[in-house]
């Protein structure tokens, strides 16, 4: 089992990042790790670029995930998951949700939002797994699961079982919304090798 | 959603802070929001036997802390750095007249301007004020230190600022459970010598202060919190806060003086830890705060000539300072369409600063709050923002400045929380003196952008209850101001037209702009309205597109694009809104001269 990694969440402000952290986080507090995560809050919260970063190992000092030393990038829009290359090293997995959120200089017809974006990591070596999780969160029945499902998605990399997770969820989220969470995390799970 | 057993809980920085002042048994608690320090007065509500409020500026709430404390309370007054600004008048008088209860400071510095328009680093106030400061590396160490805080509080007799940066506020970390401690029973004691600040006793304090802060450095030799770490090698490192944590990341073998009282220094502790290393490097962020004093002391150290005194540090940062050649390629950043935040879809705010962005000829003097950002394109409708109230008296001054070449040119926007924090000085100034600047409040009905916590005017206390809510009317016309106007921004022609007349009126006018914020509770559950885009109308105008609404977008088209869509040759584009995001509030549809625009009523 890993002893230590990092694991970066972007994507746009209301998207449910904090929320996949949190399962995150806890899956791994679970599996006997120390853990820190770091968050922003405030004016970057207003529709702007959001960013957590989650560290685990036996013990983390810092917070912050270092240039070149994200191991896990789980993006939730396209773009947001290319910003972030400064972070990535070539052994990088990065699980990205196929959405597309138009910045405001594209929505006001300023910039055009670029075409393949994602070549860009490919390119590099890193491993891109590309995930509809909109569908994915259709599949079950609840749209807001979305994040769950990247979630999901993203447990694939990680040496933590999957029971993990899906005790966390019965520990953390509230009794109607388990199961379609679970659900989702379940087909979030699969959609990586589908 | 938290993680607990028997002794360890998962918190943020914040959450560690209220719980670890409720287990140091802290009574009274008043602050400002402000980020990134909000949540700690918003979680300390939630606990059992502790008084908490929301304070309408920062001195005020120091002020409620250091009578409680005056009344033998553990007392809380909470901030974030530039609120310390605010509160300086009472901090420095505080450290003459010390303390009866512990009274802390807590004091949330921003490096990097996450969301502040400064990054002062608030330990030169420790230096400034002479008080003790405390400085935390996360969140568990934040909890305990908070507990010690106290105890050098009533020890020491001295209010005491403990300083965390956003790293720890918002850091989510595993920390220890503990238990409330029982403190004594506030009471009544005269001790005029001691608290009444005129010249004959502040000269007697005056001498007391200067007494206790060397109790304080002979303390600080022994303070547990301060320590050293052994390690090998010759190069060693003297460090507090956040940037300890960056240091035992990039160099985990290297020996460490680690700071958790940040002032005074111990002096004696420092040279001997200097004494042991061939190379002695400070790692801290923003000022060279700790190596200007060991400089003054005589240690010879490096610190800012390889550490940026800008931004926020992280390991990467202060190992490629240090040892750059340790340091492996990255991919660079590659150029994409940046994602700046935005207002709301449906925000009222955005119908005010439309109306301004089509006065190119007024000059806007902005102010603190989500409303700031009415300073980004499109709409570009603000021309000036310093701090907290500032819009107003600046644009007293411009207009004192221009006289009459400023006429009908001048007016200030702040949002109802602000306005009540420090601007109300600023409004009777210009009654005073006379203008013909205007005012414009916008009154969401909350504190927006630091998360939605309750003000005066919002009619409801820290703890949900009903509280009496200001009548912004009413107080603008006991100012003295004559012409006061209610606008709903939502209505965007109506707002225009108010907008004209009062900034060209030649006397002091207020405006209130009043529409609750979209993303209260109450409006969030409202059943509202959806516009949607009739397409075949559209001419490409884009004067919806100029609102700079989330929830509106704008294809562009090619001439047979256009031609193929049944539009003219020379229609550029079209705007479509995604219903999904739309929030119902109809300024687009107050625009659109079209017809492009429709309403379907909420279901």
């Amino acid at each position: 089992m890993k002893q230590s990694g990092n694991i970066l969440f972007s994507g746009v402000g209301g998207q449910g990042i904090l929320l996949a952290s949190e399962l995150t986080a806890h899956a791994q507090l679970a599996a006997g790790f120390d853990v820190k995560k770091s968050e922003v809050h405030g004016m970057a919260q207003r529709g702007g670029s959001v960013e957590a970063h989650l560290r685990y190992g036996e013990k983390v000092y810092s917070p912050l995930i270092e240039l070149g030393a994200a191991d896990i990038l789980v993006a939730f829009e396209i773009l947001e998951a290319v910003r972030y290359l400064p972070y990535l090293h070539r052994d990088s997995a990065v699980v990205v949700n196929t959405q597309k959120i138009l910045p405001p200089a594209v929505a006001l017809g300023r910039a055009t939002y670029p075409e393949n974006i994602l070549d860009e990591l490919t390119a590099r070596h890193i491993k891109v797994v590309a995930i509809d999780a909109f569908a994915v969160a259709e599949s079950v029945g609840e749209l807001r699961t979305a994040n769950v499902a990247m979630v999901g998605a993203m447990s694939n990399f990680l040496a933590v079982e999957p029971e993990v997770f899906l005790q966390v969820i019965d520990d953390t989220v509230k009794e109607r919304f388990r199961e379609v969470n679970k659900k989702a995390f379940a087909a979030g799970r699969a959609a990586v090798y589908a | 959603m938290a993680f607990e057993n028997e002794t360890k809980l998962w918190l943020s920085g914040n959450e560690a802070i209220a719980l670890g002042a409720w287990e140091a048994g802290v009574r009274v608690a008043s602050g400002y929001p402000g980020t990134p320090s909000t949540e700690i007065m918003g979680n300390l509500s939630r606990c059992e036997g502790v008084y908490t409020e929301w304070a309408p500026n920062e001195k005020v709430g120091l002020e409620v802390a250091i009578g409680a404390s005056f009344a033998g309370a553990r007392a809380l007054a909470t901030m974030k750095h530039v609120g310390l600004n605010v509160a300086a008048d009472p901090l420095f008088t505080a450290a003459y007249t010390g303390v009866r209860g512990g009274l802390v400071i807590l004091n949330a510095d921003d490096p990097q301007m996450h969301s502040s328009q400064n990054e002062q680093d608030n330990r030169n106030y420790a230096f400034a004020a002479k008080l003790p400061l405390l400085e935390p590396s996360d969140p568990a160490e934040a909890k305990q230190m908070i507990v010690r805080a106290y105890e050098l509080s009533e020890q020491l007799d001295t209010p005491v600022i403990m300083r965390i940066t956003t790293r720890i506020a918002h850091v989510r970390g595993v920390v220890e459970k503990g238990t409330r401690s029982a403190t004594p029973e506030p009471s009544i004691e005269k001790a005029p010598a001691k608290l009444v600040m005129l010249p004959g006793n502040a000269r007697v304090r005056r001498v007391a202060v200067e007494k206790r802060m060397q109790a304080a450095r002979d303390l600080a030799e022994t303070l547990p919190e301060n320590r050293i770490e052994p390690g090998t090698g010759r190069r060693g490192f003297i460090t507090s806060g956040v940037p300890y944590n960056y240091v035992k990341e990039a160099f985990p073998d290297a020996p460490v003086l680690k700071l958790g009282m940040v002032w005074p220094l111990p002096e004696k502790m420092i040279r001997a830890f200097a004494a042991t290393v061939d190379e002695l490097i400070v790692v801290e962020e923003l000022d060279p705060f700790i190596e200007t004093h060991l400089k003054a002391m005589g240690i010879a150290c490096r610190g800012k000539d390889l550490i940026p005194n800008q931004g926020e540090l992280n390991s990467f940062i202060v190992r490629k300072a240090i040892a750059p050649e340790t340091v492996g390629e990255i991919f660079a950043p590659l150029e994409l369409p940046m994602r700046p935040p935005n207002m709301c879809a449906g925000c009222p705010h955005r119908g005010l600063f439309y109306g301004l962005s089509r006065m190119k000829d007024v000059f806007v003097s902005g102010d603190i709050g989500c409303y700031t950002l009415g300073f980004l394109p499109p709409l570009s409708a603000m021309d000036a923002c310093v701090c907290m109230g500032a819009s107003i008296s600046m644009a007293h001054g411009m207009a004192k400045a221009l006289g009459k070449q400023g006429e009908g040119r001048i007016v200030a926007v702040l949002g109802d929380s602000t306005f009540m924090h420090s601007g109300i000085t600023g409004l009777l100034n210009m009654v005073y003196n006379g203008t013909y600047a205007s005012v414009i409040i916008l009154d969401n009905r909350t504190t927006a952008m630091t998360g939605h916590q309750d003000n005066p005017a919002s009619g409801r206390s820290i703890l949900g209850e009903a509280a009496p809510a200001l009548d912004l009317e009413a107080l603008c016309r006991t100012l003295g101001v004559k012409r006061v106007t209610v606008v709903n921004p939502h209505d965007v022609e109506a707002t225009r037209k108010v907008l004209k007349e009062e900034i060209e009126t030649p006397e002091p006018s207020v405006i209130i702009s009043r529409a609750p914020c979209v993303l209260l509770p109450e409006e969030v559950k409202r059943k509202k309205p959806v516009y949607c885009t009739n397409l075949d109308n559209c001419t490409g105008c884009s004067l919806c597109v100029q609102m700079g609404c989330p929830a509106i977008s704008w294809t562009p088209l090619t001439p047979e694009e256009a031609v193929a869509r049944g539009y003219r040759e020379k229609q550029k584009g079209f705007a479509r809104i995604a219903e999904v995001q739309c929030n119902g509030c109809g300024q687009c549809a107050c625009v659109c001269k079209f017809d492009a625009i429709t309403k379907k009523e909420a279901k």
